[in-house]
């Protein structure tokens, strides 16, 4: 059984850069990530993907193979393929690769899972042909596809950054029905002094909206009443925007209204998390140097918390370096020397997101919709049955699993524990914080007898 | 007739047959396999056990399990899975692609 002085989940740039700086400071690391290739969600693939279409994708995403490439070090042992299903104080980490369950144990463990998108549901959402427009975006940076005929619909950076791609790969977008009003962006420029301090990437995002006009494409603000027609697929999508109802024709539609943190492997450990009130979301509690209540684990980059690649890289470092420390590998001077330009960059990083967030805030229909929508979309369970729960007396996530199967299917809450909490909080005129999250128990991802029965014998006696 | 692929294809490569739901389909071998069958027009990969509505890949980052096929038998993630010669791949039957073992 391999054991090693750090493991590390994620091999976005939180995890790739935790893992070299912690290997520079002479721990041995094990990167563990399900995806076959490092990168994460931003730099998806970058190795091959920076060649074939860097042009494309843009140096914020090429600038990625210096992370990559950093990898390829004696002291870093990177799994791919690796999907981690469970964690256990100790430190031991049970994954699956090629259908096999394996396990590793560390001294110590940083999480830097990542984000997923905000769930989004809109009456006709499960349609196929509706993705998350950060699902548009993989399509577009690992295997080379871009949809023809599609409309984007929501808001935020990451909108903006698809949108542009798609024009530079020749196949711009129908539309962009954004949900943000007017009103919201001119409210969010009481936070511009934040966005100032982080000048380059505030320009970069005007440059993208100025690239997404020169091409042409129709931009509807404001939009309400969103919903995806079809038959089996979708057809169009129908919306209310300046004053009428609009109907754009579409085969693929792309959704987004933000990031928030994937708490889900730091909820099966208990670890405690507040409400973040400016994300909208549930962000792990943690110290100066991303350590949980719990001695030796660490969480970094965007699973702790919205700030971005440059920020995720940053907090990667600083909580190796504490990690380092621990170990007795660093002096305190070693590590706090280190430390303070990447505090200077994070607090830069994080500066623009109260602006963002103000500007961008996540399309309310969509955080409470009505009755008829499905929000649980593995089991199928709707906004009204949720509701319904509430009126018997559900006051949380988990009663709401005595009432139904809400949260109970194979992506175990990722797509509608937020709604569920915002729907409860709602009925219930609780806060979200009091009416509180799924609680998650492992597995994290399903794992199969016959992956259980492939793992070595030792192993899986442990595991039962 | 198959439906012209509602995506623009930028790679090319040598292809390999796989088997779709009884249909013979040229993937680009080594490509992500949900990918690959939304590039060959495919969009609904399974129905669901509750109401059997269809659905196609939503996350493509192994998250959302609305692109769960059973390949050689085995219900797997298309999104995270990569095209390889001869895969029998079949929509899961209702009810097994609700839960994972
Ligand atoms: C779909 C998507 C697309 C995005 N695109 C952009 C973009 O183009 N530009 C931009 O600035 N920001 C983008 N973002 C925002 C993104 O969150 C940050 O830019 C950045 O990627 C965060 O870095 P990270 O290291 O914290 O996590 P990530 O880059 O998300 O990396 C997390 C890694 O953890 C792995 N992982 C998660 N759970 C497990 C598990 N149980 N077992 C094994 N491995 C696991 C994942 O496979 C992933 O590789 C995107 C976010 C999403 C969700
Ligand atoms: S598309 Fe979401 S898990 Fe594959």
């Amino acid at each position: 059984m391999a054991h090693s002085d750090l493991a590390v989940v994620g091999a976005g740039p939180a995890g790739m850069a935790a893992a070299v700086t912690a290997a520079e400071a002479g721990l041995s690391v094990t990167l563990l990530d399900e995806q076959p290739r490092p990168g994460g969600q931003i730099y998806r693939d970058v190795d091959r993907a920076a060649a074939r279409r860097g042009d494309i994708l843009g140096a914020d995403f090429t600038v990625g193979v210096r992370l990559t490439g950093a990898l390829a070090q004696p002291g870093v042992a990177h799994v791919p393929g690796a999907t981690v299903w469970a964690i256990e104080a100790g430190w031991r980490l049970l994954y699956t690769r090629d259908g096999r369950a394996a396990e590793v144990t560390a001294d110590r463990v940083i999480l830097a899972t990542g984000a997923m998108e905000r769930p989004m549901p809109l009456p006709g959402w499960t349609l196929p042909g509706v993705m998350t427009a950060g699902a548009g975006q993989i399509l577009l940076k690992q295997s080379g596809l871009v949809p023809r005929e599609a409309v984007l619909v929501g808001c935020g950076p990451l909108l903006y950054l698809v949108a542009a791609q798609m024009v530079r790969a020749g196949v711009p977008p129908r539309a962009l029905v954004e949900t943000q009003t007017k009103a919201e962006l001119i409210a969010a420029f009481r936070h511009a002094g934040g966005a100032l301090r982080n000048g380059p990437a505030l320009a970069k995002g005007l440059g993208l909206i100025a690239e997404i006009a020169g091409a042409g494409i129709d931009r509807h603000t404001g939009a309400t009443d969103i919903a995806i027609d079809g038959e089996g697929q979708a057809e169009a999508v129908r919306f209310r925007a300046g004053g009428r109802v609009h109907r754009i024709p579409a085969r693929t539609v792309l959704l987004h209204h933000g990031v928030v943190p994937n708490t889900q492997a730091a909820r099966s450990l208990g670890i405690a998390h507040r409400w973040d009130h400016g994300q909208h979301c549930f962000a792990p509690v943690l110290d100066g140097w991303g350590e949980t209540e719990r001695a030796g684990l660490f969480i970094a980059g965007d699973g702790a918390g919205i700030a971005g690649a440059k920020a995720a890289e940053a907090a990667g470092r600083l909580a190796a370096l504490q990690a380092g420390r621990q170990a007795g590998r660093l002096s305190r001077g070693q590590r706090d020397r280190q430390a303070a330009p990447l505090r200077a960059a994070l607090s830069r990083e994080r500066a623009l997101r109260p602006f963002l967030d103000a500007a961008y805030p996540p399309h309310a229909p969509a955080l409470r919709p009505p009755d008829a929508t499905v929000v649980c979309r593995c089991e199928e369970v709707t906004a009204g049955d949720i509701r319904r729960y509430a009126t018997l007396g559900c006051t949380g996530p988990n009663q709401a699993k005595a009432f139904g199967r809400a949260g109970m299917g194979p992506c175990q809450g990722r797509y509608c524990g937020l709604t569920v909490t915002a729907l409860l909080a709602e009925a219930n005129r609780q806060s979200p914080e009091a009416t509180g999250y799924y609680r998650i128990r492992p597995p994290l991802k399903p794992v199969t007898l016959g992956e259980l029965a492939a793992m070595d014998a030792p192993a899986r006696d442990a595991a039962e | 007739m198959k439906p012209a692929s509602p995506f623009l294809e930028l790679d090319e490569g040598p292809r390999v047959r796989v088997v779709f739901d009884g249909t013979p389909l040229d993937l680009r071998a080594g490509a992500n396999l949900a990918a690959a069958l939304l590039a060959a027009g495919v969009q609904t990969l399974r129905h669901t056990s509750v109401s059997g509505a269809p659905r196609g890949p939503f996350c493509m980052m192994g998250a959302c399990y609305d692109c769960l096929v059973e390949i050689d038998g085995v219900v797997r993630q298309a999104c995270m899975t990569e095209v390889a010669e001869g895969m029998e791949i079949a929509r899961p039957r209702a009810g097994e692609a609700g839960h994972g073992a």
